[in-house]
């Protein structure tokens, strides 16, 4: 023990001055934690309040990536492509920050329906495309925070989910298949803003539900009620992906009655 | 044992022989006890004859036992939940502890079972227990029936007890139905929705049939306390009648028994009730209730705080019926549709009523399949060897096909499950599944009948000529010849003793005249048993073993 010290003492005095072989790890490690906290930082504090920095700048800006991510479909002016991609006057920037925010657009391929993915943009780019497209002709905006604090009526949001929105996302919100291979995604763990912004937008196959169709403190509610099952885990145990009796019925077939024939072999070994 | 141990004791001295009959205090309550309830009701005689009855042992005999012992969990945890269940469909407004019901108007059958999943200690537990042992119970049912048909265990003489095991099943599907309807949340009244419109596809008297169920226009306002009865008093007794006259029978006619060392048609080998099966099955009850109580700790079933109230206008998407009904729900997705023709400006719809009758003539072929392969087979003696599927590759095969259709239909049941999770179009699941509803049954059957005659072929070839060792010998005369290792004389009678069936032979009645049931009897005879394999004899066996 006191050898091998010894030996790597004399070992780092007679190489003073050089450094560390991780030292130039820990040097990018460092500076890439720095620049990539500061920017969460930063783009964290530019959400917050989209929609209040609307300046021409940031238009040119979304028009300058539209322009290299989303003109081959939509056309260099979102004036849409006939048979590739629709125009986008009027779908506003609660679309946009939808489609794009949750990495559907830009479309990886076509198919039945675009596929939720990462997402390719910043927070900032995002918003910055949104305004672009906002600024094309009117239509839903943004929805202001105060409706996404999920602090509303979960009765009231339950009830109206059950009416409105359950046909095509199941009850639990564990999703459903559409016609075609379309599908209502489930909707555990998307974020409010995405929630509000789809009811607005109707993305794909989803009806849009306007202000007067379901008042932005129903959507609010709806919020809410989404929320609670996020937060609140099935009080009966584990709910076997929400998917109802299905799921119940293989689950006594594989397991219920497979560990209860495993039970009657034993059984009847131990007997012979 | 006794005699020999009481002989020296008895001989030397006098106190010993005065020690020795007096039994211990216990021994002496027990039988003063015992005596004194035999001198009233005379119970020994069924005590001596039920404890000596024996039981075969193999693992497949127990599986009607798990169908009985989640009978008895269904009972026990069943009365709990009716301490605390209101049947009523009068509108309250939810007060209890869950939230995203809070203030929500809805009926008390649902409210108080919202109570007793949230508010009645141990509530939730015991709903578990209830549904997941239903579900197990009825699992066990299928199985139960699986094992019986297809080692023949319905033959002769126990055809009538197939036909009861028969309406267990159905009083079970019954009994899983009627329970899955009364806490009236959203899944519970989308189900009952499809049974109105199943109803309502009779011709004619569907209609009135719907609105005699329902007391009036679907939902209506009476269909949870009718059903409550019906649940927890009308068909529990019929099902505990049905089910007593399913055992008594069981030990009427007694249990097969796979063909082994001893084991004859003639005979019954295994463990007496008393103490030993008695003791084993006591124990096996214990461990199938343990394997709910466990299931339902950890795995939520039916959370009807999430499907909310029943409404008639919400319909949930992925909304289906407990497995069991499955086979039903699917068959009414396969159906394509525009089966409806207008006639003097009536629309006459075919698309319920051909699923109604599908599903009841496959249910009757279940029901009457005893007496209709007996009828066929000619078959008139008594069978208490089960068969080794195998053995009975027209069988075997009938009932993977049976197998095949009923997968088909469950399987329909989930498409819309199907469709999402293997990222597949609903439409092209529905399509395949289509096809399949004719195809597969059929290839089932041939697929498995030449696996039984190959099998049958290779268990012939084992008995007559032992397995291939792969030790090659060289005789002295210069010839090799490959060693086969012989089977002892135990493993050769499991393979060699079954039955083997002729086609019946057309044969004129007295008139001498021969009728069109006999021809087709004798067509179906020919087609049952046209293609099998004789088992090795006695004699094949000896030529063999001088062969070797």
């Amino acid at each position: 023990m006191a050898k091998k010290s010894m030996t790597t003492n004399t070992g780092s005095t007679g190489r003073r001055g050089r450094r560390h072989p991780l030292a130039t790890v820990a040097l990018i490690m460092i500076g890439l934690v720095t620049t990539g906290g500061a920017y969460a930082l930063f783009s964290s504090t530019a959400s917050a309040e989209p929609s209040s920095v609307n300046t021409q700048a940031s238009v040119d800006e979304g028009k300058k990536l539209f322009s290299s991510n989303c003109a081959t479909c939509h056309g260099l002016n979102a004036e849409g492509v006939d048979g590739v991609g629709p125009s986008l006057y009027g779908v506003g920037a609660a679309s946009v920050s939808f489609q794009v925010g949750t990495g559907r657009m830009p479309l990886a391929n076509q198919g039945p329906q675009a596929e939720k993915k990462p997402v390719q943009f910043t927070n900032e780019q995002v918003s910055s495309l949104a305004e672009y497209v906002a600024s094309l002709a009117p239509g839903p905006a943004i929805p202001s925070s105060k409706y996404l604090q999920a602090d509303g009526n979960a009765s009231t949001g339950a009830e109206l989910f059950r009416v409105n929105c359950a046909m095509c996302h199941n009850v639990a919100g564990a999703g459903g298949a559409l016609t075609e291979g379309k599908y209502a995604p489930a909707l555990a763990g998307v974020l409010p803003v995405h929630i509000y912004e789809a009811m607005v937008s109707g993305p794909q196959s989803m009806p849009v539900f306007n202000d007067t169709n379901l008042t932005p403190t129903q959507k609010a509610d709806i919020i809410t009620y989404l929320k609670y099952l996020d937060k609140n885990p099935s009080p009966g145990g584990f709910d076997l992906g929400s998917l109802g009796p299905v799921s119940e019925g293989l689950f006594i077939w594989i397991f219920g009655l497979g560990a209860i024939v495993a039970v009657t072999i034993w059984i009847a070994a131990k007997a012979n | 044992m006794t005699v020999t141990e009481t002989k020296p004791a008895a001989a030397p001295t006098v106190t010993e022989t005065i020690t020795a009959p007096v039994p211990s205090r216990g021994a002496r309550f027990t039988g003063a006890a015992a005596n004194y309830i035999d001198e009233r009701t005379s119970i020994s005689g069924l005590v001596k004859e039920l404890g000596r009855k024996i039981f075969p042992d193999h693992w497949s005999f127990m599986l009607g036992e798990v169908a009985l012992y989640s009978f008895v969990v269904i009972l026990l945890s069943g009365t709990f939940l009716t301490f605390f269940f209101q049947p009523s469909m009068a509108v309250v407004t939810y007060q209890g502890s869950y939230v995203p019901l809070k203030g929500i108007e809805m009926s008390a059958a649902y409210s108080s079972s919202l109570n007793i999943s949230f508010d009645v200690r141990g509530g939730l537990l015991f709903r578990q227990i209830h549904h997941w042992a239903a579900l197990l119970f009825i699992a066990a049912i299928g199985l139960h029936m699986l094992r019986v048909f297809f080692t023949g265990a319905f033959r002769k003489p126990r055809e009538i007890n197939w036909f009861i095991g028969f309406i267990l099943f159905v009083l079970a599907m019954a009994e899983g139905f009627t329970g899955y309807s009364l806490p009236d949340d959203l899944l519970s009244g989308n189900g009952l929705q499809i049974i109105n419109g199943i109803i309502k596809g009779i011709p004619v008297v569907g209609t009135w049939i719907s609105y005699l169920l329902f007391g009036g226009e679907f939902p209506g306002t009476k269909l949870v306390a009718l059903f409550y009865s019906v649940h927890i008093l009308l068909l529990p007794a019929i099902l505990v009648a049905a089910l007593g006259a399913h055992l008594l029978l069981m030990i009427i006619n007694k249990h097969t028994q796979f063909a082994g060392p001893g084991r004859t048609n003639d005979n019954v080998v295994g463990v007496p009730i008393m103490p030993i099966f008695a003791a084993k099955a006591g124990g096996f009850f214990f461990v199938v209730f343990g394997v709910i109580v466990l299931i339902a700790s950890f795995f939520t079933i039916n959370p009807i705080w999430t499907y909310g109230p029943y409404d008639p206008s919400p319909v949930s998407a992925g909304t289906q019926p407990d497995w069991y009904i499955g086979f039903a729900d699917g068959m009414l997705r396969l159906i394509p549709p525009g089966w409806e023709v207008v006639f003097f400006n009536h629309t006459y719809s075919f698309n319920i009523i051909v699923i109604t009758v599908i599903l009841i003539a496959f249910l009757a072929i279940v029901a009457t399949y005893p007496f209709v392969e007996a009828w066929i087979t000619g078959d008139k003696r008594e069978h208490h060897i089960a068969e080794r599927p195998r053995n009975a590759p027209t069988r075997t095969a009938i009932g993977a096909a049976g197998v095949t259709f009923y997968a088909v239909l469950w399987a329909a049941a989930s498409s819309d499950l199907m469709a999402t999770h293997f990222k597949v179009t609903i439409e092209g699941v529905i399509h395949v599944l289509q096809v399949l509803f004719f195809l597969g049954p059929v290839l089932a059957f041939f697929i498995t009948k030449r696996v039984c005659l190959g099998l049958q072929k290779k268990d012939r070839e084992i008995a007559l000529h032992g397995y291939e060792s792969g030790r090659i010998v060289r005789l002295p005369g210069g010839e090799y010849i490959e060693v086969h290792e012989q089977l002892d004389d135990y493993e050769r009678w499991r393979l060699v003793s079954f039955n083997e069936h002729q086609p019946l032979v057309l044969q004129a009645d007295a008139n001498g005249q021969i009728s069109g049931a006999q021809r087709t009897r004798a067509a179906l005879s020919r087609w049952f048993f046209e293609d099998r394999i004789a088992p090795a004899t006695k004699t094949d066996l000896e030529r063999s073993s001088e062969h070797h």
